[in-house]
């Protein structure tokens, strides 16, 4: 079953002349598959993520996330379609400087308001502590190092329980021990509760290792990979 | 919906607290504002409100009088009536300023529903005499209980009593200032001397005091029949019907009713005193222009510094955005930031406002010669710290709206993208 389906994706640039960046990409993604984009530098894969993630609504195609048409609607609807099913990490893993980690990992889950404010705080312990990051939980996020800081982000992403979480190099800034844990965490999120990760990585071993590699060429997908996940292709 | 605006609260909160000197310093200028209004518009209407009981002092509601100064036309005029008539230097007739029927003016004045009370008077020039000093001044005929009636004349006497004036009929009250000035103490005899020539001493067995110079420093009064004597006048020579309303403000509306009906002059307490009154209308344009500025200039200190912290903010905007707030979000998180620092600096304004107009209130001061007041009138009206309080929140209202909306518009891929 499909989460995400985009169709004939293009996207133009027009500064400082006009430049297509994306030509007609065509990308569907399981639910629970763990999928890593790669490809060369400059070669479209943030701008791709943004369109993917429903931030970027300036591109021509269409695009539909757990059964929904995202194409053509507003933003205070894609906003608060984002808040529920989406999880994103940012390559330059952007947190609100003057909250504590914990309270920016709280912020989404107290927008959508499905829990009481309790339960909340008890589930954002919850993914700082699966990120070896609760002891830093009070201080600033802007007192916190570059690693940790994205590990904040990561914690930030899965607090809604999204459909698909999405990452920009989501453990571009992580040593290899950290780069482990959150594989393993992906994966887990994956295959015992069927959300899905979209991930843009440099790391070949990190690629290599999820379920499926997709690779970009300037604009283009020149490779959908192989699902290397047996149920991923009975499903 | 409830929710949303405890969370726009929370980090409307945390962004304030984050920059508390940027923060206090935008409430600090509204806190400026409203405190300089306060205390201004406290002063200045306390002042209109003295210069409006001076005004009411000094002068009945309505005053009827036989008014020389009234056009007349010339004999030539009023037997050649469609003719051409040229008159040269038309001199005043030698007119007595007697009231006729006074008594009967008055019983009818009396009749009118919005009239409280009426008293009839005589009023003349006259030189006080006591030793070698001699004063120009005015004495007035009354009869003391109805001129108490209307001016409260018991309450202003600083020495004697008017029951004094009942029993001796060659006694006067005189004002403070020209007892003063003549050196003359209750009990004295002092010679009093009409334009006409005629002279008659007469005792102070009292003292007044208004409050106004221009009342204090002239006047005294006798009963009726001694200055009807002191003039030469038989007893129905009267020269003023004053009269007392049960709402002053009405005067200029019924006054001139009785100057048709009795074809005499009738005179209101503000024509009387325009250019006392002037000084009120004066001081509310310049409390109203000054304050307005001080809130205006706050206006713009909230709007330039909310303006920076939205600049400053746009990559905070964005992560919101991203993390799923919608862009009405955005806006009441800056608006209530806005009206945080409105509501908390109006409410400093109104302390500092409070704190200035005590102060001014207890500081001394010297009315000089014109009027007797120790220290300056202050208005202590709860009605202008909620004019303040309101004027302050709508001012940074306005200044934070801007910004915010502007805010509420940001594009977040523009941000992230870098
Ligand atoms: N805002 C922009 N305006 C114009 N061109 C842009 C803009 N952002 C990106 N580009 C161009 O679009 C192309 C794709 O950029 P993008 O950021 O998607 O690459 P990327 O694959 O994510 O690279 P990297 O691996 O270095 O992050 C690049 O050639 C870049 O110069
Ligand atoms: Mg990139």
């Amino acid at each position: 079953m499909n989460v995400l389906k985009a169709h004939k994706i293009s996207k133009y640039f027009y500064e400082p002349e006009k430049f297509q960046v994306l030509k007609e990409v065509d990308l569907t993604v399981d639910r629970g598959e763990f999928l890593s984009l790669v490809g060369k530098s400059g070669c479209g894969k943030s701008t791709l993520m943004y369109v993917l993630s429903t931030m970027d609504s300036q591109y021509e195609g269409e695009l539909e996330i757990a059964g929904q048409r995202l194409t053509g609607q507003d933003q205070n609807y894609l906003a608060a379609f984002r808040n529920k099913h989406i999880g994103f990490v940012f390559q330059f893993h952007y947190l609100l400087p003057e909250f504590s980690a914990l309270q920016n990992v709280m912020l989404p889950a107290l927008k959508l308001n499905n829990l009481s404010r309790q339960a909340i705080e008890e589930k954002a312990y919850e993914k700082l502590k699966m990120l070896g990051m609760e002891d830093q939980a009070l201080k600033l996020s802007s007192k916190l190092s570059g690693g940790q800081q994205q590990r904040i982000a990561i914690a930030r992403a899965l607090i809604n329980d999204p459909d698909i979480i999405m990452g920009d190099e989501p453990t571009g800034n992580l040593d290899s021990n950290n780069t482990h844990m959150v594989f393993d965490i992906f994966q887990e999120l994956t295959q015992t509760f069927k959300q899905t990760i979209v991930a843009v990585t440099h790391d070949e071993n990190f690629a290599q290792k999820s379920d499926r590699v997709v690779e970009m060429s300037d604009g283009r997908i020149v490779s959908e990979g192989k699902k290397k996940r047996a149920e991923l292709n009975i499903l | 919906m409830l929710n949303s605006l405890k969370l726009s609260i929370e980090i409307a909160k945390i962004h304030l607290l984050s920059k508390p000197k940027q923060t206090l310093v935008a409430m600090l200028g509204v806190t400026f504002g409203i405190g300089m209004f306060v205390a201004m518009v406290s002063l200045m209407t306390g002042l209109n409100r003295l210069t409006e009981d001076l005004a009411m002092t000094s002068s009945p509601d309505i005053r009827i009088f036989h008014d020389i100064t009234v056009e007349r036309k010339s004999i030539l005029e009023q037997v050649n009536e469609n003719g051409t008539n040229l008159v040269y230097h038309q001199k005043p007739k030698n007119e007595s300023l007697k009231v006729r029927n006074a008594m009967g003016i008055a019983e009818r004045i009396r009749l009118h529903p919005e009239v409280k009370g009426v008293s009839v008077l005589l009023n003349s020039q006259v030189f006080y005499n006591y030793g070698p000093v001699q004063l120009s001044g005015i004495i007035a005929g009354v009869d003391i209980v109805e001129e108490d009636k209307l001016f409260d004349l018991r309450s202003k006497m600083k020495e004697g009593s008017i029951e004094n004036l009942i029993t001796n009929q060659d006694g006067i009250i005189m004002g403070i200032g020209l007892a003063a000035k003549l050196d003359a103490h209750t009990g004295d005899r002092v010679l009093i001397t009409t334009p006409q020539g005629f002279t008659k001493s007469l005792k102070i067995i009292g003292l007044f005091q208004m409050g106004v110079g221009a009342i204090d420093n002239v006047k005294s009064y006798a009963s009726i029949s001694t200055v009807q004597t002191i003039l030469g006048e038989d007893k129905g020579y009267i020269t003023d019907v004053n009269i007392k309303l049960k709402d002053y403000k009405q005067a200029k509306f019924i006054a001139p009713g009785f100057q048709q009906s009795f074809g005499y002059k009738a005179e209101d307490w503000e024509t009387a005193n325009a250019t006392m009154l002037l000084g009120v209308v004066i001081r509310n344009i310049l409390t109203y222009s000054v304050s307005i500025t001080l809130l205006i200039v706050a206006g713009f200190g909230i709007y330039n510094i909310l303006s920076i912290t939205i600049h400053n903010k746009m990559k905070d905007i964005a992560i919101l955005k991203a993390m799923g707030f919608a862009g009405k979000d955005v806006k009441q998180i800056f608006m209530i930031q806005s009206l945080v620092i409105g509501l908390i600096g109006s409410l400093l304004g109104l302390l500092i406002g409070f704190i200035l107009s005590y102060l001014i209130s207890k500081a001394p001061f010297d009315g000089g010669d014109v009027i007797s007041i120790d220290h300056l009138p202050v208005n202590f009206n709860p009605i202008y710290y909620i004019i303040g309080i309101v004027f302050g929140v709508l001012t940074t209202a306005i200044a934070g709206y801007l910004p915010s909306r502007k805010a509420s518009k940001i594009d977040p891929i523009e941000i992230l993208r870098g």
